[in-house]
This record gives structure tokens, sequence and C-alpha cells, in this order.
């Protein structure tokens, strides 16, 4: 067990470079001097213009920032936005209003899956699978940034019954509203795993032994349908926790809320490289842990998977 | 369409308070499945009672309608089964409109349920005491944590779970199939249910286990003088384990009564010729039928009769070339242990053995002994560890590339199960003509008709090539596979446990095509399985494996009549119903 975390934790070094490798170079191929973005409309001295040069390491070539950049990293040295913020700083403000959000939008998600797929799928083929089924296609089709306009514009600014904009002020209750639009966009997949794994469960042998105890019928499908069916429903929530971390961009944009999304879109605008990478550096070993955490959650789940 | 039939029952074990009155009465019971294409009958009017203490078994092939009437005695059909008409009593009460909440007191306490596939019917996610418990707390055995657990523990020990208090904790993953049987008997004897329903509780394990598992069955119901009904497809087994027969066909009961008096003395033509097709240690070789007087009416063959046609064969046997011939053959795995650690596992553990043209060998072990992996070797769809295996005369080691492929066109295969050997996509005809399409035999036109002459050998008609393997029978699916096999004319056939899957009369029909084919094209077999009475009817030698050695090598009937190892006499003995005699 421990073997196997620290193996997994070795695999993740050269996807961690990888990354950071292949972000640092795209954001060095985007086009445009944020050095003289900087500066608008004004000409500046040239030799302040080399000066802010030297200060982000823009006068060297790229495999020399490139190696700069992950000496600093790797000895904590995050480096400093444009406006002189540490990027440290910044990550630490916006990362908790994005946990909230995504957090929120995961437990919404998971409750809709678990308790629909289980109805549905112990009810299969009646009204309520049909309609579910039917609600599930639309949700599912209805683009995430389409819901989110449509919920921003009728819940928030028709009935005023939530936030329209969140703001600096990133409260649970202000980030209900988003953070249901972004279950209800992702919740069929777990919510058909569910269904899915129900049925089977239903039909199969040792759930028949289970009635032949004289078990009550709460308790088969408690113990016996609910629990077996939650192992790939599990799993897929906590897989899909790690993927909305780091795609909240849109969320945010639209409902104006002060995370890392919406942080890295605005540096990703103004080629903040530093800003930019250090995010994604982030973002991508939280991506692995999440994901390491998910297969050893398998394991707790399954007694039969074993990590050696 | 009903069918009445009076039994007269004769009560094993301690009688009732009032032996008179049974514990069961099902009175003219129908079961009816809605399927897509129509609603389709499974049982229909049948009657039978069960009385205190007394042990019934139930026989029939499959879709005979026996496991669907058992199974309607705790109302546990499957979802689109239902009782449409007749009564199910139990202690007097008709239970056929009690709601789930009513039979739930019914399951388990009253009647108690032993299924037929251990490694499906434990939840792989709860740990086996947990399993038990449940089942206890549910009947209100015993209340109170600690008086809960202790009757799991004796439950548990009590079917014959020695370390059970230990085990508790552990998963059914880490059980084997018999460890798994006995726990699944524990949760169906747990409650003290008046009536214990077996549903082939043993067809899913080694005849030696199963012989172990049923004696404590046995006893633990005599002692508790516990009703029991036994489904089975295997005669011997319902002869030797019941005192009341019941024969069912096609969901009707054909016949019914005192076992021995049925198996000796059969009325009813179904019960004969289902007699004449179970093959038994009396049973002698098979031969071709062609040239022998068809018997009156009889599509199935007939042991009996075949038996008479035995001749002194083995003077023959010698004098043919060897065709097979396997020298010291070794194949070892390595298993994991722990982190870093694997051990060697001997598989096959110096094996040697010779097959003369024309002839069958059977090699014969428990699960785990070797058998298939040794199968698995001469097919050379794996590497020997070590040793050699010369076929017609090329040694396997020494064969380059080019003529082990050609080698494997005069060995062909022939696999258990008949549902998953068949490519479900592909027609029948394609199936058959994928070997010499691979070989590069023929064209177009000639593969066609060898295909139809294949189906005509495996007697199919020639219609068949353009279906699909789920529009047959299990039966119908396996002379494909056969036919398969005999597309490339192989001088060799691998049979890997072939008719075991099969219903007894269907296997009988098999076993019957396989002697057809090998007097007609002189094919050598090497026939692999666990059930020793199949032996006795297709096999000229035997060879006997045990953890990857053979143990005893001889004529079939030098080790029918006289095994000199004890293991061979232990795989014997547990044959079911071996000392009955079957009548005709």
């Amino acid at each position: 067990m421990l073997m196997y975390v620290v193996r997994r934790l070795l695999q993740a070094i050269p996807v961690f470079l990888g990354t950071t490798f292949l972000i640092y170079f795209m954001v060095f191929s985007m086009p445009g001097d944020p050095v003289l973005a900087l500066f608008g409309d004004k000409t500046p001295n040239p030799a302040v213009l080399e000066a802010v040069r030297a200060q982000y390491n823009l006068d060297q070539p790229f495999f020399v920032q490139y190696l700069l950049y992950l000496k600093n990293l790797l000895t904590g040295n995050l480096g400093v936005t444009f406006s002189g913020q540490e990027v440290s700083e910044v990550f630490a403000r916006a990362f908790p209003v994005t946990l909230k959000l995504v957090v929120m939008a995961v437990v919404i998600e998971f409750l809709l899956a678990v308790i629909i797929g289980l109805i549905s799928g112990l009810r299969k083929g009646g009204i309520i699978d049909n309609t579910n089924l039917v609600v599930a296609l639309v949700l599912s089709s209805v683009p995430p940034f389409v819901a989110l306009f449509l919920a921003q514009y009728f819940i928030g600014i028709k009935l005023g019954w939530a936030p329209v904009t969140v703001g600096a002020n990133a409260t649970w209750g202000a980030m209900f509203l988003p953070a249901l639009v972004i279950a209800l966009t992702i919740y069929v997949t777990g919510m058909r795993l569910m269904r899915g794994s129900v049925i089977e469960a239903q039909n199969a042998d040792y759930v028949r032994t289970a009635s032949a105890k004289g078990l009550t019928r709460g308790r088969i499908v408690g113990v016996h349908v609910a629990r077996n069916s939650l192992i790939p429903v599990i799993t897929n929530t906590a897989a899909s926790f790690g993927a909305l971390i780091a795609g909240t961009t849109v969320t945010e944009g639209i409902f104006n809320i002060p995370g890392i999304g919406k942080v890295l879109f605005d540096a990703i605008t103004r080629g903040e490289n530093a800003t930019v990478v250090t995010f994604v550096t982030i973002l991508t070993i939280m991506y692995v842990i999440v994901n390491i955490l998910v297969d050893l959650l398998y394991a707790v789940l399954d007694p039969r998977i074993r990590y050696v | 369409m009903t069918e009445e039939i009076t039994v007269e029952t004769t009560t094993t074990g301690k009688p009732a308070a009032d032996p008179n009155a049974p514990l069961v009465e099902v009175d003219d019971l129908q079961i009816t499945f809605k399927t897509g294409t129509g609603d389709v009958h499974a049982v229909r009017g049948v009657s039978f009672d069960i009385h205190p203490g007394e042990t019934v078994a139930i026989v029939g092939e499959s879709g005979s309608g026996k496991s669907t009437t058992a199974t309607a005695l705790i109302k546990l059909l499957a979802g689109n089964g239902r009782i449409s008409g007749g009564s199910i009593k139990v202690e007097g009460t008709d239970i056929t409109r009690y709601d789930e909440s009513k039979m739930a007191a019914v399951r388990g306490g009253v009647i108690g349920y032993v299924p037929q596939d251990p490694m499906s019917n434990l939840n792989p996610v709860w740990s086996v005491g947990f399993q038990v418990r449940e089942a206890i707390r549910a009947n209100g055995v015993a209340t109170g944590k600690k008086n809960i657990e202790a009757k799991a523990i004796e439950v548990l020990q009590q079917a014959g779970l020695g370390d059970a208090e230990r085990r508790m904790k552990q998963f059914p993953h880490q059980f084997s199939g018999g460890m798994r049987q006995r726990v699944l008997i524990g949760i169906g004897l747990g409650a003290d249910p008046k009536l214990l329903i077996a549903d082939e509780p043993t067809s899913a394990l080694d005849v030696t286990v199963q012989k172990v598992i049923l004696d404590h069955l046995e006893s633990l119901t005599r002692e508790k003088n516990t009703a029991m009904l036994f489904i089975t497809h295997d005669l011997g087994l319902a002869a030797e384990r019941a005192s009341k027969l019941i024969v069912m066909s096609k969901g009707l009961i054909v016949e019914a009564g005192p076992s021995l008096e049925i198996l000796q003395n059969p009325q009813h033509p179904y019960t004969k010729r289902l007699i004449a097709a179970a093959p038994s240690l009396a049973s002698r070789r098979i031969h071709s039928t062609a040239g022998l007087p068809v018997a009156e009416g009889a599509d199935e063959l007939d042991m009996a009769a075949l038996a008479e046609r035995h001749e002194d064969t083995e003077a023959a046997v010698e004098a043919a070339p060897v065709m097979i011939s396997v020298k010291d053959l070794r194949k070892t795995y390595s298993i994991r242990r722990g982190s870093f650690k694997s051990e060697p596992l001997h598989a096959v553990d110096g094996i040697s053995f010779d097959i003369h043209k024309g002839t069958t060998l059977a090699l014969v072990g428990e699960s785990g002994s070797g058998k298939s992996t040794a199968a698995r070797l001469v097919l050379g769809l794996e590497p020997p560890s070590g040793g050699d295996i010369t076929v017609g005369g090329q040694s396997m080691a020494k064969a380059s590339a080019k003529q082990l492929f050609d080698l494997r066109r005069r060995m062909q295969v022939v696999f258990q199960d008949p549902y998953a050997s068949l490519d479900p996509q592909r027609s029948i005809g394609a199936i058959i003509a994928e070997p010499l399409k691979v070989h590069k035999v023929g064209d177009r036109a000639s593969r066609h008709a060898r295909v139809e002459e294949l189906l005509e050998q495996v007697a199919l008609p020639a219609e068949l090539a353009h279906r699909y393997p789920n529009e047959l029978s299990g039966g119908q699916r396996q002379r494909v596979a056969i036919a398969r096999a005999l597309a490339l004319k192989p001088e060799v056939v691998v049979l890997d446990e072939a008719v075991s899957a099969l219903d007894v009369l269907v296997q009988a029909q098999i076993l019957q095509l396989l002697a057809d084919l090998q007097e007609e094209l002189g094919l050598t077999y090497l026939f692999i399985t666990h059930d020793l009475a199949v032996v006795r009817v297709v096999a000229d030698s035997v060879a006997v494996m045990e953890r990857g050695k053979i143990v005893e090598a001889g004529s079939t009937d030098d080790i029918f009549e006289n095994a000199q190892q004890e293991y061979t006499q232990r795989l014997l003995d547990a044959i079911p119903g071996a000392g009955i005699e079957f009548g005709n």
C-alpha cells in the first residue's frame, strides 16, 4: 500500500515536469510583448523597459527562463505578479473561494446522482425513470455556459432569488446558484452510473440470497443494492472534483467570483507568465494527488482491490 | 394442462407432532414469465408435498422448471416471473398472496435457501461475518451484539468452517468455492428453518468437495430434523441423497415416488431416457453406433445396448502408433506474495504420457490439479518450462515457427462453455470457416462446401450456417464448436471439459457424436474432465492428476476396477450414486 503510494508519487514527477514545460512554452509563444503592454499608450523609456525585462528574466532565452523558473519554484519562490503581489499570496486568496464553489457543486452533484439514480434504477421503466432519463438528456445537452447565463438571467435578474454577481464577498450562500448549475450540468454521468449499477445489482445472485435470508426490503436496498452501486459513483465524483477545480474559469467569469479560474483568466490576458505557470502547476499537482486518492478510495470501498 | 400425481411418501427422521400434516403443500402451481415474445409458461401445474424432516429431490434438465418451482416456494422468482395459478401452503397457510414484508418472515426462519453458485451468492463488499450476522439478526434467532456474534460463529462451525472466529472478518474473495458454499449453508440453516431448499448446491464444486459438503448437509439436517428440497440435474446424486424423487420435464412432473424405485424401475419414457443417458461407473466405453440397429424411436443413445458392443480394444490400442508423446512436461508460474517476493507454482510438474492414434486419453483431476494447463501446453498455447511434446513424430520444442503453425492445424480444441467459445457477432458458417481462412485452405466456394459437409458430420442442418450462436441451444452450439475443430481435418482434438456444461441427455448425444467421429476419422482425443463417470464411457486410458503430477495411469477398466492410489479411489468414491444400480 505504502509502496503503491510512493510509486504513484514518483510517477507524478515526469507529469509535473512535462506540464510545466508545456505551459511555459505555450505562454512564452503567445504573441505580443507583455512588458510593452504594461505601459499602455505611453512610450516607455528603453532603460526602464530593460530593467523590467531583467526583473522578470524576460531578457533571457526560453530555456534559461524555464530553468530559472523551476529553480525558483523548487526553492519556494513562486514569483511576483506585474502589480507586485506575491503569486503565492494571490493563490492563497483565490483558492479557498474556488474550493468552496467546487465542494458545494460536488456535494450537490453526488446527492442528485445517488438519489435520482437509485429511485430511477429501482423503478426501471416506470414514469419516474422515463421522466428522469428525458430530463437528464436535456440537462446534459445544454452547454454549461448557456445554463449559467440562463440561470443568472432568470433566477438572478428576473426572479431576484440569488445574487447576480458574487464579487469580493464570496460566501456559501452567494455561490449556491452557480454551484447548483454546475452540479446540474455534470450529475447526469453519475446518475447513469448509479442507475445502471442498481439495475444490475437487483438481479445479482447475492441480492437474491440476501432476500432469502429474510431481510426487509429497506435493508436489502440499503445494505446490498445501494452500497455496492455506490462504488463507481463515488470514484466518478471524486475524479470530477479534480477536473472542476481546474475548470471553473467560465463559471467564475460569468458570476464574477474571485477564484482561481478568474485570476488565471486575467493572468492569461495580461501575459503574466509567472502567475499562469504557477497556477497551472499547482492545479496539476492537485489533480495528480486527487487521482491517487480516488484510486486509494476504490480499495477502501471494494475489499477485493488491493494495491501492492 | 395439469397432471395429478399421488405420491406415497416415506418420511425419514423423527415424526413431527402430526406426522400426517405436510410442511409444504404445493397444489397445481403455475408460473409464467413475461418475455419480449410473449408469456412463457415455465411451470404448468405442479403438485407435491414435503413432510417435516423429509428429503425430496427435483430432477430435470435445464428449462424443466425445477429451479423455478423451488424459488417460487420463497417467492424469489426473477423480476418478469409470477405465480399465475395454484397454491403453495406452508404449514397450512397459502403464501402465494403474501406481500414482501410477510414473505420476509417466511424466508430464512421457516424456509432456508442455499443457492447454486457460491462464487456469486455472497456480497463481495461485506465481510463474511457481517453477512452471517445479518441473517441471524433478521430472523431474531439471537439478540444483542455478543449473542449474535456467538451464534454466527456457531453456525459457521456447524457448517464445517473450522476456524470460523478468525475468518469472520475476511471477505468472500478470500475464501475458496467450497468454503463459500459452507458459509452459504451456514446462512441457510442459521435460523433453524423447517425446510431447506438447496438449489444445485454443489454443481460448481469438485466431486470430492461435493461429497464432503453433501455429507455435512445431510448430517446437519438430520440432527435438526430439517426437511430438505434438493434441486439437481444429477440422478445419482438425487438417488443417494433423497428419499423421494420428483422428475420434471417442460414444466410438468412426469414421475414421482421413492428414489430408488424410480431409478430402478422408471415408468415414464422421459425418466427412462434420462436414466439411460446418465453415465455411471457401471457404464462401458461408447463406440460408434454405425451398423447398430436403431432402437425403436430413440434419437438418443442407449448406453446399455452400446455396452454390449464393447469389444476388447486394449490390444488394438497398443498396436496403434503413438500420436502424442509427452515427456517430463513442466510448467511453472511465479505467484506474487507481498510487495517484492514471488514464489514458484509448479502447475505441471514433470508429467509423461503417450496417446496412441485413434484412441482417447482422459486426463482427470480436481480444479487446480494442472489438467487444463497440460492441455494448453499440448496445444502449444503456452510455452512449457521444461520437457517436450511430440505430435506425430514432430517435436514441439525443436519446431520452427512455421512447423508450429502447421502443427496447430493438426491439433484442434473444443472448450467447455459453448456460450462463451463462439463469437456472437458472426454467423455459424463464418465461425466454422474461420480456421480454413486462417490456414488459407481452399477458395470461397470450396470453404462453403466444407462448412456444409461439417454441419452434416455433426448432425446439424445446413441452413444453420446463416444463423447466429444466440439462436442455438447449448447442445447445438457445442456441435458447432466440434465442427469448427474438425474443419482443418485435424488428427488430434483436445476436449477441455467439452461436455461438462451440458445436460445429461445432450451430453450423451455429444459423447456419441464424438465416438462416431473418432471411428470415422481416426481421431485421437485428449479428454480433460473432472467427471469420472464420463471418463468411463469415453476413454481408453486414464491419467489421474494431482497437484501437477500424474499419480496413476492405466487403461480405463484397470483404473475403475482396481485403482491403486488412495487419491484415485477418493475421486471414484465421491461420484454421486456410485453404488446404485440404475434400471432401464
